[in-house]
């Protein structure tokens, strides 16, 4: 990799910063949301409280990471122009409209109805107030399909044609591009991804507040309900992994064998590679430690299947092996780690044990960031992996990038460093601070947590101030209207 | 005259989209630039709820006007962009800042004045930079081929200033008056004093860039003065005087709702006055909307979507507003 800092490297630093940052917080809030909307939709329908503070506990730090995931992700929709500006001109009309959608379909959406979910639960009463939290849910579920479907476009493109001019204009049929080869595979992928993230997170704080009282009811609903995704989901995510897998070997086999660190082509059966150093330079294995054949069993699912390296590509086509080798074991290794926890979740509540084994909690904190890490290094693997194309074998990464000074790029590369580690910092500290709190019986609404003095006056009266009508704060459905 | 092509129906989807965001962002940034004018704690507090719930929603419609630039008039997307970036990531770093703040404020009371200041401090950069963008689009952009090919400060001139003065102020009186509806009592009184001292600036600053635009580019002069079309033209003005005294005299009788009507008056005319500058292009002088104008199937596939979405779109984002009406922290309000 050669690390001179023209203005094409620094703003792929760029993007590859700024989108890293952002992907972690729509992974927490995809989840989150559905999480909140089934704690609801719990409450409703068992009329127990309990449901409702868990919904209140969370509704707190799901403002917080949508907050963040929102002024995060308005940067990518202008990086797009700022510093991938060729690419927008010649790509615009193709992945353009999917983005256009995503917004018409889910942004607004998910904004429109948030203010309602956080602080309309009063004003509109528990029924409607559901169909609000059911509406983000399903606007952070749309806004993933059509962000995914651009982006599987990029490492999949079909359905479009190509002007004298070099610029890719759709094709008689947007299904063909929508429903590119990648993109079901992808989809799935994230989506569970982003389940999983949100149930260990969530798992974890259970876990840590069982490990100061493992009597409290709170912590221990969300820690089995965060539990029964580990051990249901993480199965279902392996084997789309594994789909996913084989599609990419079908469509960007450079990106398998990067994966796989597979320089030379193998005639009958590769080997797995567990550890070791990819050297580009001379195309080869260092250190390895490898397992003949089972290379060929993971990816074609055949002990003595034949296949391709590296050596098949030109070099001027090959991505970065180092770090897809590396960031693709990142993620396998903690997919399989959280299978074990899932199962060992499962044989702990069989024992009936899941709410006093303690060394089965510490396990589950320490996994909590697991799916966030997860999640990166897949994102990593998938986007390394596509290069040096930006529209996968059609355009170049080098022919893409805006015509910016390096030093205009230089500046605000470090401007986003500076302001994301220090904003985006100083939220994940409030974040842990909520999430240090103990779930209880008497959750507030957001809007009245920590400041219900002063904030009496503002949207939503605090409860102990003026309550609405003298009602006290709704703890069942029917109290509530 | 105008022909309804499925070009033509989008830029005018894209204006929709833009003065949407101009107006709707524009109280709740406007808010942020007087943020630092109302006490501490209780006021503020008070100032920031009166937007809290829809904040997030009218932010959107920024990301509609990025996202369906892109989709529809990709090179232009493409040129402008580049040529205004450090504005773009000044802007979009403010934007960072008056986000989180909505949120930060209130989970860290001790840092409550460092939260108040960036809610204050994002709001005004984010404004100034989009009043910049608006007049570097206005003086023209250096393009070569389809790219740009200035340097990257080209932007910075006395007039983009005058234009980044003249929005900031605009988006304070949106933000005035805005809060003369929703406030009570003594920052209710205080909104209005603020409401008469930006409209002041902002028919000073109007007057200010009306008189520099049109001496930028022969075709502007010609565009507001050439025979007959200053009969249509001249209207502009007329009106916008008109709504300039309509908005002293409520503000004086204190009236709820119509200074925050007759303010969003104004920027339709002003919205009205650049389109006559602008038509038909994108980037003046150089790329009309139809050299800028993404393949008919990519701006046919959208509108069949846009057609459908929008009208829903109004209609959920006008429940929020009406579940959140009235003056904040009254008893009416329940």
């Amino acid at each position: 990799m050669d690390l001179d800092f023209t203005a094409l490297f620094l703003a792929r630093l760029q993007f590859a910063f700024t989108v890293s940052f952002h992907f972690i917080f729509p992974s927490f809030s995809i989840g989150l949301a559905s999480y909140l909307a089934v704690l609801e939709g719990l409450w409703l329908k068992t009329k127990k409280p309990l449901y409702l503070h868990l919904f209140r506990y969370w509704l707190k730090i799901f403002a917080i990471v949508f907050a963040m995931g929102v002024v995060s992700g308005i940067v990518m929709s202008y990086q797009f122009g700022t510093n991938w500006s060729v690419f927008s001109d010649k790509a615009g009309g193709v992945i353009g409209p999917l983005m256009a959608y995503e917004v018409l379909t889910a942004f607004f959406l998910e904004a429109g109805f948030l203010g309602v979910m956080l602080f309309g639960m009063r004003k509109v009463g528990p029924g409607l107030h559901f169909g609000a939290t059911l509406m983000v849910a399903l606007g952070t579920a749309i806004s993933a399909f059509w962000i995914l479907s651009a982006n599987s476009w990029m490492h999949t493109p079909t359905g479009y044609l190509v002007t004298p001019d070099g610029r890719f204009v759709p094709g008689p049929s947007w299904p063909a591009i929508i429903f590119n080869p990648s993109f079901p595979y992808r989809l799935l992928h994230t989506v569970l991804a982003a389940y999983l993230t949100t149930a260990f997170a969530v798992g974890a704080v259970g876990a840590w507040h069982l490990l100061r009282d493992n009597a409290n009811a709170h912590a221990r609903k969300m820690f089995s309900m965060a539990m029964w995704m580990a051990a249901l989901v993480t199965p279902v995510q392996i084997l789309a992994g594994d789909q996913h897998a084989l599609n990419t070997e079908e469509h960007q086999p450079a990106k398998i064998m990067a994966m796989e660190g597979h320089y030379q082509s193998y005639a009958d059966g590769a080997p797995f590679y567990v550890v070791g150093w990819p050297n580009d330079r001379e195309q080869r294995m260092e250190y390895a430690l490898a397992i003949p054949k089972v290379g060929s069993l993971l990816v074609k699912h055949d002990l003595n299947a034949p296949m391709a390296g590296l050596d098949t590509i030109p070099r001027e086509d090959q991505p970065p092996t180092a770090i897809i080798f590396w960031s693709f074991r990142i993620m396998v290794g903690l997919g399989f780690l959280m299978l074990g926890l899932g199962l060992w979740s499962l044989f702990a509540r069989v024992r009936r044990r899941l709410y006093d084994w303690r060394s089965l909690h510490r396990a589950a904190l320490i996994m909590g960031p697991s799916g966030f890490v997860a999640v990166i290094a897949g994102w990593v693997t998938t986007e390394v992996g596509r290069q040096p194309f930006t529209v996968y074998g059609l355009l170049r990464t080098a022919d893409s990038v805006s015509p910016l000074a390096a030093p205009a790029v230089a500046t605000s590369l470090l401007a986003f460093v500076v302001v994301y580690f220090a904003v985006f910092g100083v939220g994940t500290w409030y974040i842990l601070r909520l999430m240090a709190h103990r779930p209880h019986a008497d959750e507030e609404e957001p809007e009245e947590a920590e400041r219900a003095p002063l904030r009496t006056a503002g949207i939503t009266p605090g409860p102990t101030q003026n309550p609405p009508r003298g009602e006290p704060l709704p703890e069942n459905p029917e109290e509530a209207r | 005259m105008i022909e309804f092509d499925l070009t033509t129906i989008w830029a005018l989807i894209i204006a929709f989209a833009v003065f949407m965001y101009v107006v709707m962002d524009g109280f709740d940034l406007g808010i942020g630039i007087l943020f630092p004018t109302f006490s501490k704690g209780e006021e503020r507090s008070q100032a920031m709820n009166a937007i809290a719930p829809v904040w997030d929603g009218n932010e959107t419609w920024l990301v509609l006007g990025g996202g369906g630039l892109l989709a529809a008039f990709p090179l232009a997307y493409a040129i402008i962009l580049p040529a205004t970036y450090p504005l773009i990531i000044a802007m979009l770093l403010g934007l960072i800042f008056r986000g989180v703040a909505f949120e930060f404020r209130w989970r860290d009371p001790r840092h409550e004045a460092f939260w108040d200041f960036a809610f204050f401090a994002g709001s005004l950069v984010a404004a100034f930079s989009q009043g910049m963008v608006l007049g570097a689009i206005l003086q023209g952009i250096a393009i070569e081929g389809r790219a740009y090919a200035g340097g990257w400060l080209d932007w910075l001139q006395p007039y983009t200033l005058l234009t980044g003065l003249g929005v900031t102020v605009g988006y304070a009186l949106l933000g005035s008056t805005f809060l003369a509806m929703k406030l009570t009592g003594k920052p209710e009184a205080h909104a209005y004093r603020l409401a008469v001292r930006a409209g002041l600036a902002t028919l000073l600053l109007l007057i200010a860039v009306s008189l520099a635009t049109p001496f930028l580019l022969g075709r502007y002069w010609s565009r507001w003065f050439d025979w007959p079309q200053i009969l249509f033209t001249s209207q502009v003005p007329l009106l916008t005087a008109i709504t300039f005294y309509a908005l002293y005299r409520s503000l004086k009788k204190k009236r709820r709702y119509l200074p925050f009507v007759l303010s969003l008056c104004l920027f339709l005319l002003g919205m009205v006055g650049l389109g006559i500058s602008m038509w038909p292009y994108v980037v003046p002088e150089s790329v009309t909307i139809w050299d800028a104008a993404a393949p008919e199937r990519s701006q046919a596939f959208m509108l069949v979507g846009t057609a459908f979405i929008m009208p829903i779109i109004l209609i959920y984002t006008g429940w929020a507003y009406w579940v959140f009406r009235g003056k904040v922290g009254t008893e009416g309000y329940h």
